[in-house]
Order: C-alpha cells, then sequence, then structure tokens
C-alpha cells in the first residue's frame, strides 16, 4: 500500500471539508447581506466589524437550541435524514479538480481527491441519492406539512434530474470524456464550454437551481404554505445541517458550473506568463474560487430577485419545456460532433 | 486485501438483502433495499467496472427506489391496513417462487463450482468498451430491450390517460 497517497488524500479531504464548512458558514452571512442589499437595508452588522462573526453566533445558537425529537416519530430514521442530507452535500466535493497540482521538492501533490474515469456520473449519482435525506426526514417526522415537502422534494428532484442529465450528455458528447480533469483542461485556452453549449448550459443552470432547492425553485420549504417544509419538526442542530447543507450543495454546485462551463481552474492567458508551478497551482486555485464565488453570488441574487413557482408551474416547466429543449440539444450536438466537425 | 473486501461487502449485501424481507416496516424494506443496492455497486467496483457501478446507483437507488419510496410514503402501509392475501395468490406466489429457486439453483449448477476468482486487470466494466460492445456485439438484444422500454412508457401513457373518456 502505498502510504504517502493515502496521506496525501487525508490532508486533501480535511482541507476541502473544512473549505466547504467555511464557505457555507460565509455563504449564510453573505446571503443576508446580499438580500439586506437588495431590499435596500443593512443586513447584520452587530457581531463583530461589518457583522462578520455572525456565522458563529449562529453556529453557537444553533447548538445550544433545545433538541425536540416528536414522540410518534421514527426515531431513528429521524436522526439519519439530516445526516445522509448533509454526508452527500459533502461526498459531492472528491472528484472535483480544484487546481493544477502542487509540487513539494518532486513529490507531486494532486489537488483532486478522486480522479474517476466517471468523475460526472459520480457526482449525478451522490446528487440523486441526497434526495433520500429530505424524504427520509421528511416521512419520519409524523407531520403532514414535512410529508408533503419531502414528497415536493422527491418529485422535483427526479423530475429536474432527467433534464440536467440530458445537458451533461450534450456536454460528455462534446468533449469525449467522462472525467472531469479532461473536461477542464480541454478548456485551457479560453475555449469554455458555455460558448459551445450556451443551451445546454442554461438548462443545467435550471436544473441546478431546482436540485439545491433554492428559490426559485424551494417549493419543499414553501413556508407560506408548508410552515417549513421537510423540516418543519427539526430542531437545534438538525435543522441547522439541513439548512448548512443547502449551502453547502450550493457552494458544490457553483464549482460543478465553474468547471464544466467556465473552464475550471483555467484562465485564458493565465499560461503565458510562465509561472512557477506552485504559484501556478496557488492562481489556478483562486481562479476557481474566484467563479465559484461569482455563481454564489448568482444563486443569492436569483432568490432575492424572482418570486417561488407554483407547484403545477414547477413541474410543467421541467417536463414539457426542459425535457424536449435538452433533448434537442442533445440533437444538434450529435450532429454537430458527427456532421461538421 | 480485495478478497477480505469481498467477503465483507458480501455479508453486508447478505445481511441487507435479508433485512429487506423481514423487516416489519415497508419503509425499512425499502431502506434495505437500497442498501443492498449500494453493497452490489461496491462489488462491480471491485470488478473494476466503475461506469456499472454508478449507472446502477444512478438508475436504481437515484431513481427507482425514490418512486417505491414515494410510494410507501403515500400508501402509509401498516399490519392493520395489510389487505388480506387471497389463497389462490399465495398459490401463485409459490409457484412462482419455486419456479424461480429451480432457475437459480440450474444457472449455479451450470457454473463451475468452487472456481471463484476476481479478473485483476479486467476493463470491461470502463465507457468505451461497454459502448463499443453494446453497439457492436450486442446490438440487437440492446435495440430490443430498448423498444420494451418504449412499449412500456406508452402503455403506462395509455393507461394513466384512459380515465379522461
Amino acid at each position: 500500500m502505498d502510504y504517502t497517497l493515502l496521506l496525501d488524500k487525508a490532508i486533501l479531504v480535511v482541507i476541502i471539508f473544512l473549505v466547504s464548512l467555511g464557505i457555507a458558514a460565509y455563504a449564510t452571512y453573505g446571503e443576508r447581506k446580499v438580500a439586506a442589499f437588495l431590499q435596500d437595508r443593512i443586513g447584520p452588522d452587530r457581531a463583530g466589524p461589518f457583522g462578520l462573526l455572525q456565522p458563529i453566533a449562529d453556529g453557537v445558537k444553533m447548538f445550544l437550541k433545545e433538541e425536540i425529537i416528536p414522540n410518534a416519530s421514527d426515531k431513528f430514521l429521524f436522526i439519519i435524514g439530516p445526516c445522509i442530507f448533509m454526508m452527500t452535500a459533502l461526498m459531492t466535493s472528491a472528484v472535483i479538480p480544484w487546481g493544477k497540482s502542487f509540487n513539494f521538492g518532486g513529490h507531486e501533490f494532486s489537488l483532486q481527491v478522486a480522479d474517476l474515469n466517471v468523475g460526472i456520473l459520480y457526482i449525478f449519482a451522490v446528487v440523486s441519492i441526497g434526495g433520500y435525506g429530505i424524504m427520509i426526514g421528511g416521512w419520519a417526522s409524523n407531520n403532514k406539512f414535512a410529508l408533503l415537502g419531502a414528497l415536493r422534494a422527491s418529485s422535483q428532484m427526479i423530475s429536474y434530474e432527467l433534464s440536467m442529465g440530458m445537458s451533461i450528455i450534450a456536454l460528455l458528447l462534446f468533449n469525449n470524456s467522462l472525467n472531469l480533469r479532461d473536461i477542464v483542461d480541454a478548456q485551457q485556452h479560453g475555449q469554455w464550454n458555455v460558448f459551445y453549449q450556451p443551451l445546454g448550459f442554461l438548462i443545467f443552470l435550471i436544473c441546478a437551481f431546482a436540485e439545491c432547492n433554492r428559490a426559485p425553485f424551494d417549493l419543499p420549504e414553501s413556508e407560506s404554505e408548508l410552515i417549513g417544509g421537510y423540516h418543519t419538526e427539526f430542531s437545534s442542530m438538525k435543522l441547522g445541517l439541513f439548512l448548512f447543507a443547502e449551502y453547502i450543495n450550493m457552494f458544490i454546485s457553483s464549482a460543478i458550473i465553474a468547471s464544466l462551463y467556465f473552464g475550471g481552474y483555467h484562465f485564458p492567458g493565465i499560461d503565458s506568463l510562465d509561472l512557477p508551478q506552485n504559484i501556478a497551482a496557488i492562481v489556478s486555485v483562486a481562479v476557481l474560487f474566484a467563479k465559484i464565488i461569482f455563481f454564489i453570488l448568482f444563486f443569492m441574487w436569483v432568490r432575492w430577485t424572482l418570486p417561488r413557482f407554483r407547484y403545477d408551474q414547477l413541474m410543467r416547466l421541467g417536463w414539457m419545456i426542459l425535457i424536449p429543449l435538452s433533448i434537442i440539444n442533445v440533437l444538434i450536438t450529435g450532429a454537430w460532433m458527427t456532421f461538421v466537425k | 486485501m480485495s478478497q477480505t473486501i469481498f467477503f465483507i461487502l458480501s455479508a453486508l449485501t447478505i445481511i441487507s438483502a435479508l433485512g429487506v424481507l423481514f423487516a416489519k416496516n415497508p419503509m425499512y424494506s425499502v431502506l434495505s433495499l437500497i442498501a443492498c443496492f449500494f453493497t452490489v455497486a461496491g462489488h462491480y467496483i471491485m470488478l473494476n467496472a466503475q461506469f456499472l457501478a454508478i449507472v446502477h446507483l444512478i438508475v436504481y437507488a437515484g431513481a427507482i427506489m425514490v418512486l417505491f419510496l414515494f410510494v410507501v410514503m403515500l400508501l402509509n402501509l401498516n399490519a392493520e391496513t395489510e389487505p388480506h392475501k387471497t389463497s389462490k395468490i399465495k398459490f401463485a406466489a409459490v409457484i412462482a417462487g419455486g419456479i424461480l429457486f429451480l432457475t437459480i439453483i440450474a444457472s449455479l449448477k451450470a457454473g463451475i463450482p468452487g472456481a471463484y476468482h476476481l479478473p485483476v486487470k479486467s476493463n470491461i466494466g470502463l465507457v468505451e468498451i461497454i459502448g463499443q460492445k453494446l453497439f457492436t456485439d450486442y446490438l440487437l438484444p440492446f435495440e430490443v430491450s430498448s423498444i420494451l422500454f418504449l412499449s412500456a412508457m406508452i402503455g403506462s401513457v395509455l393507461l394513466a390517460k384512459k380515465e379522461k373518456r
């Protein structure tokens, strides 16, 4: 067994874990600041300078709240629901290439935990399992609002997974690979996939919003009809896990959108600077994170701009508009790859 | 190393498969079946068939079992509401089960007993090779099964639309 490899990967996993949690924590702060900005308010400004300690205060509050498990609930599933949701949210980051590899005195340190040759499909599988967290949690609460929220979440996820898969198929046809690092490296010189797959990108983006249960697709937790949706009965840190996992999902989907359609850690012109390897690696990570933060802000911008869909509108958009569009996109891409290229 | 993993995985597979049968609550049955699919995917990975493993997870654990769970959640099955099965259905179930058992025994007998070894460097489960095999050697079964799926889809649409007339 190669123990240095295991050690490398362990270090990388811990770093990615901490970064995901940190970004998610500050995304909650960012969300409140962006909302405040869009609504002409100030937002949180009491804890620390500019309210920067607000996520910590929120976390402490979550931990100190009373933990209530309803009597009529299925206790085992009630506890395991939020755990599954959080776990799957964190698992997706394993195949994302976070940057070029470092070189410490001849020892290559790759910034990707697992270089799977079916990388995209792995993400897809993990995302489709994430729905179980919501379903199990919502069912185990033994509450009609939670059950309705869980049913909405699962049917929404199934519907939008289809067109998401179709948009990915077009991307795979175009890139000839399922490996995320290959896809990112094919966009090295500014030929970002978004220019060749604009329709596919739009479909993927809409489906990413739906899969993250973000507004305008946040029907599973729409507070005006369902109180809190699938997490109505949850309290203390179990509620915290559900809310927090949503921000981690948002971070990871921003990373995936950036990697698939916007060149990942590449930026046109940077390779011509001829930086030393370690500095180039740092720059590449910075480029990727700049793109990710842009998309996180985009997610927030949309949430505070667009109103929530009605449920039948959501289903019609998924089944009658996005799926035919994505099939047409696959056909066009296939024809392009066969006859033109 | 890989043999230890194989035995652990197999034990988990069998335990979760038994869990499907013996769980009192249908919700737990469905969840054990999902666990069983995960362990089977683990076996695929052991055989270096990463593509098959992931597709297995997406299709079975990610899509079909979500629908199962959906139905179980909506029906809220428990012991009181369970319909009493007639002896005719029980009889049919015994015959069907017996035939399935016979088929399994026969296929086990046809295989060479005791000859178990992992193909070490087999690439049969990777994307390119599966694609080539499907569209050259196994083109006819592939197309026939896709027609089967299409007819099933059309049939279910027809059934769902029947009441409108």
